[in-house]
């Protein structure tokens, strides 16, 4: 049964050949049933094979499937082959299942762009890029998916490519990517270096033997890999490219800027966990950097008007609780937010896009308003994905992952109290953007009116992440409510249980009381300050100090400011200056000279046979001299 | 049993060789030319034999062989080249050639 | 045998520079059968009797009656002496003669640098080059094959007579 593991990410890019080559001459219904159907079938196969792995585990909880040499050059031996754990089967199915809903969404919600073959094109590469990132068995055939994936989203984020702003979101996207990937790259040639292997099993086998902890080498690598992990996921500082990314498709907004591939960094760490285990100095830096992006991100979202702008800030700050569960060691933590993550920011997303579409392409929260009754299946749906982002208690899946999330960062050995006080603020913040969403865009007065209102496969596709993000928490309970942990014993085999200290039962309470309540109060405030009293949100802002805050936050805390002064200008200035490009001046330089010494040489070319063989001669001459003398 | 300094040989080979070389340069006559030429390779397989007998080896005289092929196929294109130029000019000056552009 | 080397030799330079002097080609070529023949003498000396043979069958003979065929089809006779005269005034001698002397002069400098190498000369045979003609050396052998049926090849197109008249009339025009 594990033999069609191959076939998951094969389906996705036969569809996309087929849609690049054919898409055009096809009707519309036929390449949406392609694009959507290839990833059904992929993710049919990954239910078979999950349940399979479920009732049969195999050989170590692992399988590996080699389709066939790659490059072979000494050790250097990558092969196109995959790896199955439970960790790379927890991805692609939330890759291929959730990606399968979005696609079909998609179906419907794109049907009235001209390309429509072109998007599914884009995004079954992209689905079978992902694939392969979380199923390559090495590094390399990992790197090329985490590129394919790339290239995807600056295809996606640039889709709509006769605006140029777009394809400027698109080059920012991928030039910030670069900067990490860069550093990848470097770390995958350090760990090649030091341990003589490509595949990323063998080195997690030899890490231990090899290395001891805190050493230099895996320090560097696991810095160099957090690079690219930061860059992918948009951690600080790399975070800047992915509120510009919404100027792509409601979509791909939803599946690569939400669900998938800003996960990858989430992956990359969690996949090599062994070796930043043996940095833990490394270990606290993504904690750390997990915590101030959750935190910087929430702020941000807080003042955002652009609906889209608001959930891309709320997904970097939910990736940063990922890093920070990675980052005290609670990888199945993690995984397990990455998960519920997926499923409820996916379905904000494409309810966000069902209300843009409804409200004529209207991205501008404080242009909504009061359509609660109009849509009200988008309604139920939003609010339930919005009870799953701000941890609403006992009913929603984000409430189990993000509760597993702050009570490890506070019991694991790695963790402290401090994680816990920040991380417990950031979800009081989340709670207040969140809701501030609802109700912005749902409750109020009606300021733009509905043009046109979802269809049926739009409202099957909320319904069904609905229900998702909503019964996922439950394989996963804490101690305090029956300590039911599937999740975590499903990973155990690729991402061990961190040693935790020993808290009673009370302390825990304790604290899962305390985040209930900063969320309560949360969504109060939001109530209060935008349903009851808007009048109070204008009073805040009006003045001086609450004006420069509102600015700061609002313009993501500076960042693509600095980075504009940094990098941006002193490179612009440097090109204006050097616009005549005194480098190419050297080769012009050299191509006149070619030039002028071709002309003198064409004079020696008279056609005459006997002046050709005194000329031969002379240099025989010449020749041999100079052999005879030196 | 006779033994001659390998250098005469030699000298021998690099004289013909020259008087060939002067010939090339001199004659205007592509019968000529091609006569010279012939002068040359004989002079270089000359060289090859005096070597081979100094070293008491087969080797030269295979060269030689190869030698004599190479003039043999030379001399059947230049002949066929040479007759051909004769019609186009009616005429052997080899600088006549120079004429052909392109 | 050492004299003969050397009246053989004497006999080949002087009939080589006959060849590259005559105006008729017939001559030079008549001069150079002759140069041939010392020079295959020079290698029966040498212990090459089987390149000595070869030297006369195949260049004397051969090669040389070729050129002769080739002369007789082109039918120059005295007109094309004159023009020879025409071609070769005196001071057309000095630059190719320099060049000439420089390199002559720079081979026998390089030659007599070290010990001089005596040649104890000992036959070789015809049957001796044939085995190692046909052992190590079958590849060049068969490469010798091809060349000679590409020369083949190339000698029959070029020698087809091609008509210039319509080309010339148009050149005219």
């Amino acid at each position: 049964m594990y033999d069609l593991l191959w076939l998951i990410p094969f389906f996705p890019f036969l569809s996309a050949i087929l849609l690049v080559v054919l898409g055009s001459r096809m009707p519309r219904a036929v390449n949406g049933a392609i694009g959507a159907g290839s990833i059904g079938l992929s993710a049919i196969i990954t239910i078979i094979i999950g349940i399979n792995f479920l009732t049969s585990p195999p050989e170590g909880h692992s399988y590996t499937q080699v389709l066939w040499s790659w490059i072979d050059v000494g050790n250097f031996t990558p092969a196109i082959s995959f790896h199955l754990d439970a960790l790379s089967l927890v991805m692609i199915f939330v890759i291929t299942f959730v990606g399968f809903l979005i696609h079909l969404y998609s179906t419907e919600y794109m049907i009235k762009d001209e390309g429509y073959a072109r998007f599914f094109a884009y995004m079954n590469l992209f689905v079978g890029a992902m694939l392969v990132l979380v199923l390559g068995d090495n590094l390399v055939l990992l790197l090329l998916g985490w590129e394919g994936v790339g290239l995807c989203s600056y295809l996606l984020i640039g889709f709509w490519y006769k605006k140029p702003e777009n394809g400027y979101a698109a080059r920012k996207a991928f030039v910030v990517t670069r900067v990490g990937d860069i550093a990848m790259l470097i770390g995958i040639f350090l760990l090649f270096m030091h341990t003589g292997t490509i595949h990323i099993q063998q080195i997690l086998d030899m890490a231990p033997r090899i290395w001891v902890e805190g050493a230099t080498i895996p320090v560097a690598a696991s810095l160099l890999l957090l690079g690219g992990a930061l860059g992918k996921s948009a951690q600080v500082p790399l975070q800047v490219w992915l509120p510009d990314a919404m100027a792509g498709p409601t979509p791909t907004s939803a599946l690569i800027h939400a669900a998938t591939m800003v996960t990858a960094g989430v992956y990359l760490i969690a996949r090599t966990h062994v070796i930043f285990e043996l940095a833990p100095a490394v270990m606290t830096i993504v904690a750390v950097i997990g915590l101030v992006t959750a935190l910087i991100a929430g702020f941000t979202a807080l003042t955002q008007t652009d609906i889209k702008r608001v959930l891309a800030y709320s997904t970097i700050s939910q990736i940063g609780y990922m890093f920070l569960a990675l980052g005290v060691g609670a990888f199945a933590a993690g995984m397990f937010h990455f998960m519920t993550h997926a499923f409820f920011k996916a379905l904000l997303f494409l309810g966000a896009g069902a209300i843009i579409h409804a409200l004529h392409e209207e991205q501008n929260m404080f242009r909504m308003g009061g359509i609660r009754k109009d849509m009200p299946v988008t309604f139920w749906t939003f609010l339930i994905g919005c009870a799953s982002l701000a941890a609403i208690p006992l009913v929603t899946s984000g409430f189990y992952s993000k509760e597993l999330i702050l009570w490890k960062s506070f019991s694991s050995q790695l963790g402290s109290v401090w994680f816990y006080i920040f991380g417990a603020l950031g979800a009081f913040i989340t709670a207040v953007y969140t809701f501030r969403m609802v109700f912005l865009v749902f409750y109020g007065e009606k300021k733009t009116e509905i043009s046109h209102l979802p269809g049926t496969r739009i409202l099957l596709t909320l319904v069904v992440l609905a229900f998702f993000s909503t019964v996922a928490g439950f394989i996963e309970l804490p101690h305090t409510m029956g300590d039911f942990t599937l999740f975590s014993n499903f990973m155990a085999s690729v991402l061990p249980s961190v040693p935790v200290l020993e808290y009673s039962l009370g302390t825990e309470f304790l604290l899962q009381l305390i985040a209930t309540l900063l969320v309560a109060v949360g969504i109060y405030i939001a109530y209060v300050l935008y349903v009851k009293n808007p009048e109070a949100v204008n009073n805040l802002t009006a003045s001086p100090a609450g004006q420069g805050v509102y600015t700061f936050w609002s313009i993501g805390w500076g960042f693509d400011w600095l980075y504009d002064k940094v990098f941006v200008q002193p490179v612009i200035f440097i090109s204006r200056i050097n616009k005549q490009d005194f480098i190419d001046s050297i080769y012009h330089g050299i191509a006149f000279a070619t030039e002028v010494l071709h002309r003198l040489f064409t004079k020696t070319q008279t056609g005459k046979v006997r002046w050709y063989a005194m000329v031969l001669v002379a240099g025989a001459i010449i020749v041999i001299t100079l052999a005879v003398l030196l | 049993m006779t033994s001659v300094a390998m250098e005469y040989g030699i000298v021998l080979a690099a004289l013909l060789f020259s008087l060939g070389l002067i010939g090339i340069m001199l004659r205007r006559n592509l019968i000529f030319v091609l006569l010279s030429l012939e002068i040359m390779l004989n002079a270089a397989g000359l060289a090859f034999i005096v070597a081979g007998a100094r070293w008491a080896s087969t080797d030269g005289q295979i060269m030689f062989i190869f030698i004599l092929a190479v003039a043999a196929a030379e001399v059947a294109v230049g002949l066929a080249l040479i007759l051909q130029h004769y019609r186009r000019y009616n005429t052997l000056d080899a600088d006549l050639a120079s004429k052909m552009r392109g | 045998m050492t004299t003969v080397f050397y009246i053989a030799s004497a006999i080949a330079l002087l009939s080589t520079i006959m060849v590259i002097t005559r105006y008729n080609a017939v001559h030079a070529l008549l001069y150079l059968v002759v140069s041939f023949v010392s020079i295959a003498l020079i290698f029966f000396v040498l212990g090459a009797p089987f390149i000595a043979v070869l030297e006369v069958i195949i260049y004397a003979g051969a090669i040389m009656v070729l050129f002769l065929f080739v002369i007789m089809m082109l039918n120059l006779g005295e007109v094309a002496v004159q023009k020879e005269k025409e071609w070769l005034p005196k001071q057309m001698w000095i630059g190719p003669g320099i060049l000439s002397g420089i390199l002559f002069v720079l081979i026998v400098y390089t030659l007599f640098q070290g010990e001089p190498q005596w040649a104890i000369v000992d036959m070789i045979g015809p049957a001796e080059v044939g085995a190692e003609l046909f052992g190590p050396y079958i590849i060049a052998v068969q490469l010798a094959g091809l060349m000679l049926l590409a020369g083949l090849i190339a000698a029959t197109l070029f020698g087809k007579r091609v008509k210039f008249k319509e080309k010339k009339e148009k050149e005219d025009s």
